[in-house]
C-alpha cells in the first residue's frame, strides 16, 4: 500500500513553544488513522501544518508522492522570472525605438505589449496557479503550497470549532466546497454560456447527494446557522467532501454530539472510507470513536509522538495511559 | 393531525403574498429578463415623471434629464463599488481614482488638448481597461495581505492621483484640468449629444446600467459570486475551501476599478471638463456612502440607494433653501432665536452641509441598521454577527488575523444589544 | 540561547544604542543632503555651493527632526489602537486636526495673543506652552475615547468591515464639522513662539522652535515607553494586544484597557497639534487627512502595532518628506510616502520592526 501523505520530521515552533517536535507520520492509502491526545498536545497545530495553513518551522509534507510543503528553494529567482518577459519586451521596444522608426503605432504596441506582460506577472505572481508552480518547479523554484493549492491536491478537511460560511445556505456551502473542482470562468459567467449553465445544473445535482449522504436530505436552502449543531458538523464533512478530496482530515468531529449522533457519525465515516474510497486522517478525543474505526492510532502528547500502533497497542501502552491520567503515585 | 402538520409546514400564502413570492421566484430563476422589464418600466417613468406634476414644477424637464444622467453615474460607481465592498467584502477608499483615471483617459482621447478625435463608444472600453490596470497595479501587491491595509493603500492612491494630475501640469494642465472635452458622436434615431438635450445621455446611460446590472446579476449568482461571499464570511475557512483568495478578490478589486473607469469616460464626455477637484476623497466618500444606505451585497439596493442620494444631493438639497424661503414668505417658518442662536433656515446653505449629512447618514446606518434599507439576506444576517457568538479558536484566529470574538467579559449592554 | 541575552542587556545599554543609532542616522541625513543640495541635476538651476549648502543642510536636518516628531506623535496613536483592536482608526489624523485648532483657541483666545505677534518672555512663553498642553491633551485625548466608546465598541467582536467604514464616517464628520465651523482654507495660529530665535552655528541658524518640539516629542514618547512597559495599566495594554481572549481571562478590564489606549493616543495626537499650530502658523479643516496618511504610513513603516517602531517611521517619514522639499519637490512629497507605503506592503508588510503580521491564508 502507498502512502497517501508522509510528514518528515515535521517541527513547529510559536516563539519559545515548540507546539510540535520532530513527527514523522505516514497515512497508508485507504486507511483511516486517528491522532489522539491531551489538550495542548499540538494535533490541530500539526493539522493545520498539513492543510497548509501554517508554516512548519521544520521538516517537510508529502503529499501524492509530491512535496507539498517544505522550506522554499530558490525563491530568489522567482521575481526575475516575474520581470524577465517584459523585461525583454520593454528592451524590444526601447531597441525599436532607437532604430529611429517613425512608425507610432509599433511604439505603442510595444509599450503595450510591456505593461500587459507585467500586468501578466503580477497577477500570476500573487495567485500562483498550479501550472505556474509546476513550470516553476522544473527549474527547482518551489515554494510551499498554500491552503487552496493543498484542495486542488485533493486534500479536504473540517474544522474543530465549525467553520461553515454561517450565512450562506446548506447549499450554498457545498457549492463552496466544489469551487476547485469547478471549470466555470468569471468570463463564462458573465455571458452566460451553455457550459456555465450545464456545470451550474450538474454541481446542484452533486451537491443534493453529498447532502443526502451526509443525511441533510431536503435541507439544502436552510441557512447554515440556523441548522442544528450536529447537522453543521455533517454539513462541514459535505462541503469537504464536495472537493473530491483523496484524504478527509477530521477535527474532532464528534465533538459537542450527543452519543446516538457520534454513533451515526461513526458508521458515516466508516461509509467514507467503504463508498467512497477515502482516507481518513481522525483527530478526536471520543475514545469509541477512535477505538472503533482507526486501522491505526498515533498518540501526541506536548507536541512529541508518545505512541503509534493499533487500537489495541495504544490502548495497553503504559506511556499512553500515563498522559492521559498522570503519573501514577508511587 | 392535521393541526400538527399545519404548524410544521406553513399555510400557503394567498393574495397579495402569494403573488409577491410568485414574482420572487420568477425574478430568481430569470434575473436578466426582470432586471430587463424593470429598468425598462424605471426607464420609461425616469422619461414621463419629469413631464407631469409635481417634478415639472420644480424645473424643466431638461435639467431633470440631466440629473437623471449624473445619477447614472452614480449608479454605476455605487455598483461597481458593492462589487468590492458588498459582496467581496474589501474596503477600497480611493475609488474615485480610477473614476479620474477614467476620465482623464477620455479626455486625452477627445480635446482639443491632446488634438485627439476617437470614437465615444470605444473609448468607454478602452477607458475602463486603462482603470483596470491601475486596478491589478494596486490591488495585485496589497491583497495578498490582510483587509486593512487595502483601505490604506486605496485611500493613498485615491489621495495621491488628483495630486499627480495636478503636479503634472505639461501633460494634465494641471489645476485647470483638461476643458472642451468632445461629445459623443450623434446617435442614430436620437440625435447629437447636446447641454440642451440631456435625453440622450440619460437613455444612454440607462442602457448602460442595465447591462452592467444583468453582468453583475449573473456574476453574483455564479461560482465566482460565492467565493466573493466565501472570502467575506470566513477567508481562512474559503482558502481551505480550495478557494484562491488572491485572485479572487483581485478579480473584485479590478471589477470595481473597471466599472468606475467606465463611469469616468462617461462622465468626462458629458461634463466636457476633467479637473483634478472633481475626484477628491469626498467622491470616494459619497459612493461609499450610497451603497451603505442602500445596502452592501443587495445589487439593485445599491443602484436605489445610489441614485436616492445623488438625487438628495443635487436637487433636493438645491432646492431646499427656495423651498424654506418660500415657506418664510408665507409665515410657516418662524426664525428661531435661543439665546444667542440665531436660525433662519431660510438663509442655510444647504448644499454646504451635504457632505457633513452624508457622514452622519453612514456612520447612522452602520451603527442602526448596517444592512441598509434594502439589505441582502445574507449581508443582514453577518453584519449582526457581533450580536451572536463569533467563531473563535485562538489558534487559527492567530493565523487569520481576526479580532477574537469577545462573547464574554464584555460586561457591555451595547456589545451585546 | 538569545532569550537570554535579551534579558541580560541592560536599559541603559539599550537606549545608549538608540541615540547612537540616532546621532548615526541624523549625521548621515545630514551628508546625504550636504551632497544632494550641490548637484545641480537634482535641484535644477538652484544648486548650492559648499559653504552654504552645509549650513542649509542642518538647518533642514533640524527641521525634519521637528516634522518627523510630530508625525511620530500622530503615529503612535495609530499603532497603539491598532496594536489594542486590529482597528485603523482613521478619525486619528482629524482628531490631531482638532487638537491644533484648539490650541488656537487656547494660546489666542485666554492670552489674547493676536496672530503672528510672539512672546518674548522666556517664563510667561514656557506658561503659555503648558497651559495650551495641558487643556489640549486632555481633550483630545477625550474627544478619542468618545469617539472609540460611541462608534467603535457597538462592533467588537463583529465583522472587521463594519468598524472599519465606520471610522471613515467619523473621520469624514469630524472634517465637515471643522469646515462648518471654521470654514476651508488656513486659519492663522497664533505665533507665540518667536521663530526668529535661533542659535547660529557657522552659516546654519537653528530654530530654537524645532529643538523644542524634538525635545518634547522625545519627552512624551520616553514616558508613555515607560507607562507601558512599567506601570500595571501599561502592562494590561502590552497583554491586550497580546491576546485579547487571555487577557480578559486574567482579570484585565478589556474595556478600560481600549479606552485608556484611545485615550493615550488621542492626547499624543493633541499634544502634536499644539506643536503644529507653532511650527506652521496654520491650520486647516482638512489637514488631518493629510498628516493622518502621513502618519499611518508611519506607523506601517515601522512596524504596525510597535511603538518603537511608530517613532522610527514618523521620523523616516519626516526626513524624507524634508529630503523632498529641500530639494525644491515639495509637491511630490505626498506622492513620495505613497511610494515608501507601497514598496513596504510589497517588499516587508511587517514593517522595519515589526514581526508576523503578514498572513500566508
Amino acid at each position: 500500500m502507498t502512502d497517501v501523505l508522509h510528514a518528515k520530521n515535521v517541527t513547529k515552533r510559536f516563539g519559545g513553544l515548540v507546539a510540535v517536535h520532530d513527527i514523522d507520520f505516514t497515512i497508508p492509502e485507504g486507511s483511516i488513522v486517528s491522532l489522539i491526545g491531551p489538550n495542548g498536545a499540538g494535533k490541530t497545530t500539526f493539522f493545520n501544518i498539513i492543510a497548509g495553513i501554517y508554516d512548519p518551522s521544520a521538516g517537510s509534507i508529502e503529499f501524492r508522492g509530491r512535496d507539498m510543503i517544505a522550506k522554499a528553494r530558490r525563491a530568489w529567482m522567482e521575481p526575475i522570472a516575474w520581470l524577465l518577459p517584459p523585461a525583454v519586451l520593454g528592451a524590444i521596444t526601447l531597441a525599436v525605438a532607437e532604430s529611429g522608426t517613425k512608425n507610432q503605432t509599433v511604439l505603442a504596441l510595444g509599450l503595450t505589449a510591456t505593461i500587459l506582460a507585467l500586468l501578466a506577472s503580477m497577477v500570476i505572481g500573487v495567485s500562483r496557479p498550479p501550472a505556474y508552480q509546476r513550470f516553476m518547479f522544473r527549474f527547482g523554484i518551489f515554494r510551499s503550497a498554500r491552503p487552496n493549492d493543498m484542495v486542488v491536491a485533493g486534500l479536504g478537511r473540517t474544522f474543530q470549532n465549525i467553520r461553515l460560511f454561517a450565512n450562506m445556505t446548506a447549499m450554498d456551502n457545498v457549492l463552496v466546497g466544489m469551487h476547485s473542482r469547478l471549470k466555470t470562468t468569471w468570463i463564462d459567467a458573465l455571458l452566460s454560456t451553455p457550459r456555465d449553465r450545464r456545470e451550474e445544473k450538474t454541481s446542484r445535482v452533486r451537491a443534493n447527494e453529498l447532502l443526502t449522504l451526509v443525511g441533510l436530505k431536503g435541507r439544502g436552502g436552510v441557512v447554515a446557522k440556523n441548522l442544528p449543531y450536529g447537522d453543521q458538523r455533517r454539513l462541514e464533512i459535505a462541503r469537504a467532501l464536495a472537493s473530491d478530496p483523496a484524504l478527509l482530515l477530521l477535527d474532532e468531529p464528534t465533538a459537542g454530539m450527543n452519543p446516538r449522533e457520534t454513533a451515526e457519525l461513526t458508521v458515516l465515516i466508516g461509509r467514507l472510507r467503504s463508498e467512497l474510497g477515502l482516507t481518513v486522517l481522525l483527530i478526536e478525543h471520543d475514545m469509541r470513536v477512535v477505538m472503533g474505526i482507526s486501522d491505526r492510532v498515533t498518540v501526541l502528547d506536548h507536541g512529541e509522538r508518545i505512541a503509534e500502533g493499533t487500537p489495541d497497542e495504544v490502548r495497553r501502552n503504559p506511556k499512553v495511559i500515563e498522559a492521559y491520567l498522570g503519573t501514577p503515585p508511587a | 393531525m392535521t393541526a400538527a402538520k399545519a404548524a410544521v409546514r406553513p399555510p400557503k400564502p394567498t393574495g397579495w403574498r402569494a403573488i409577491r413570492e410568485r414574482m420572487r421566484n420568477y425574478a430568481h430563476h430569470h434575473r436578466s429578463i426582470t432586471i430587463l422589464w424593470t429598468m425598462a418600466i424605471a426607464g420609461a417613468l425616469l422619461i414621463v415623471l419629469p413631464r407631469i406634476p409635481p417634478l415639472n414644477l420644480i424645473q424643466s424637464a431638461n435639467p431633470w434629464y440631466d440629473a437623471f444622467a449624473n445619477a447614472g453615474v452614480y449608479v454605476l460607481l455605487a455598483m461597481g463599488l458593492n462589487v468590492v465592498v458588498g459582496l467581496a467584502g474589501l474596503l477600497d477608499l480611493g475609488y474615485a481614482a480610477f473614476f479620474a483615471i477614467g476620465a482623464y483617459t477620455y479626455a486625452y482621447s477627445n480635446s482639443p488638448f491632446s488634438g485627439q478625435d476617437l470614437p465615444f463608444f470605444p473609448m468607454l472600453v478602452v477607458g475602463a481597461a486603462v482603470a483596470a490596470v491601475f486596478g491589478i497595479a494596486l490591488g495585485a501587491p496589497t491583497l495578498r495581505l490582510r483587509g486593512d491595509y487595502l483601505a490604506i493603500m486605496t485611500l493613498g492612491f485615491g489621495e495621491i492621483v488628483p495630486i499627480v494630475f495636478v503636479n503634472s501640469d505639461p501633460y494634465t494642465n494641471g489645476t485647470n484640468g483638461i476643458g472642451g472635452i468632445y461629445r459623443p458622436e450623434a446617435l442614430p434615431f436620437f440625435g447629437e449629444f447636446s447641454p440642451l438635450t440631456s435625453f440622450n445621455y440619460m437613455i444612454v446611460m440607462i442602457v448602460i446600467v442595465t447591462v452592467a446590472m444583468m453582468l453583475l446579476y449573473r456574476l453574483h449568482d455564479s461560482r465566482i459570486g460565492r467565493a466573493w461571499m466565501a472570502i467575506r464570511e470566513d477567508e481562512l475557512a474559503a482558502a481551505a475551501n480550495g478557494i484562491n483568495t488572491v485572485v479572487t478578490k483581485l478579480l473584485a478589486f479590478a471589477l470595481g476599478a473597471t466599472t468606475s473607469g467606465f463611469a469616468g469616460v462617461f462622465n468626462a464626455s458629458k461634463l466636457t471638463i476633467v479637473s483634478p477637484d472633481q475626484f477628491l476623497f469626498a467622491v470616494s466618500f459619497t459612493v461609499l456612502a450610497m451603497i451603505i444606505v442602500g445596502g452592501m451585497g443587495n445589487i439593485w439596493g445599491v443602484a436605489a440607494g445610489g441614485f436616492i442620494v445623488f438625487m438628495i444631493q443635487a436637487v433636493v438639497l438645491k432646492q431646499l433653501s427656495g423651498i424654506a424661503e418660500t415657506l418664510q414668505k408665507a409665515g410657516l417658518l418662524p426664525v428661531f432665536d435661543i439665546g444667542p442662536l440665531h436660525v433662519d433656515i431660510a438663509k442655510v446653505n444647504f448644499v454646504e452641509y451635504q457632505y457633513l449629512l452624508f457622514g452622519i447618514a453612514l456612520v447612522i446606518m452602520m451603527l442602526k441598521r448596517p444592512e441598509g434599507l434594502f439589505p441582502s439576506q445574507v449581508r443582514r444576517a453577518e453584519l449582526h454577527a457581533a450580536e451572536e457568538l463569533g467563531p473563535d479558536d485562538p489558534e487559527l484566529l492567530g493565523a487569520l488575523g481576526d479580532t477574537p470574538g469577545n462573547d464574554e467579559d464584555m460586561g457591555d449592554p451595547a456589545a451585546s444589544r | 540561547m538569545t532569550t537570554v541575552a535579551v534579558a541580560r542587556r541592560s536599559p541603559l545599554n539599550r537606549a545608549a544604542r538608540i541615540v547612537a543609532f540616532a546621532v548615526i542616522a541624523i549625521v548621515l541625513y545630514d551628508i546625504v543632503l550636504f551632497v544632494a543640495l550641490q548637484q545641480s541635476w537634482l535641484t535644477g538651476s538652484k544648486a548650492l555651493t559648499g559653504d552654504h549648502a552645509f549650513g542649509v543642510a542642518i538647518q533642514q536636518t533640524i527641521n525634519a527632526l521637528s516634522i518627523g516628531a510630530i508625525y511620530a506623535l500622530i503615529a503612535l496613536g495609530y499603532t497603539m489602537v491598532y496594536g489594542i483592536i486590529e482597528l485603523i482608526n482613521f478619525a486619528h489624523g482629524d482628531v490631531f486636526m482638532v487638537g491644533a485648532f484648539l490650541s488656537i483657541l487656547v494660546t489666542a483666545g485666554i492670552f489674547g495673543q493676536i496672530p503672528g505677534a510672539d512672546i518674548t518672555n522666556i517664563p510667561f512663553l514656557i506658561l503659555v506652552l503648558t497651559v495650551a498642553l495641558l487643556l489640549v491633551m486632555p481633550a483630545t485625548g477625550l474627544l478619542n475615547l468618545t469617539i472609540e466608546r460611541i462608534f467603535y465598541r457597538p462592533f467588537r467582536g463583529g465583522s472587521r468591515l463594519a468598524p472599519l467604514i465606520t471610522a471613515v464616517g467619523v473621520s469624514f464628520i469630524l472634517q465637515n464639522v471643522a469646515l462648518v465651523v471654521v470654514g476651508s482654507g488656513d486659519r492663522a495660529a497664533p505665533q507665540v513662539f518667536p521663530l526668529n530665535w535661533q542659535i547660529p552655528i557657522g552659516d546654519a541658524k537653528i530654530s530654537v522652535l524645532s529643538i523644542f518640539i524634538f525635545v518634547l516629542a522625545v519627552g512624551l514618547m520616553l514616558a508613555l515607553n515607560t507607562f507601558v512597559n512599567r506601570t500595571r495599566l501599561g502592562r494590561a495594554m502590552r497583554a491586550t494586544a497580546q491576546d485579547q481572549q487571555a487577557a480578559s481571562l486574567m482579570g484585565v478590564d478589556l474595556n478600560q484597557t481600549i479606552a485608556l489606549t484611545f485615550l493615550l493616543g488621542g492626547a499624543l495626537a493633541g499634544a502634536a497639534g499644539v506643536v503644529w499650530g507653532l511650527r506652521f502658523g496654520f491650520v486647516r479643516q482638512d489637514l488631518g487627512f493629510n498628516a493622518g496618511l502621513k502618519a499611518f504610513t508611519s506607523a506601517v513603516l515601522g512596524g504596525i502595532g510597535n511603538i518603537n517602531g511608530a517613532a522610527l517611521g514618523g521620523f523616516f517619514i519626516g526626513f524624507t518628506e524634508n529630503l523632498a522639499s529641500a530639494l525644491g519637490y515639495s509637491r511630490w512629497s505626498e506622492f513620495l510616502v505613497f511610494l515608501i507605503l507601497t514598496f513596504v506592503l510589497i517588499f516587508r508588510p511587517t514593517g522595519i520592526l515589526g514581526q508576523q503580521l503578514g498572513d500566508r491564508a
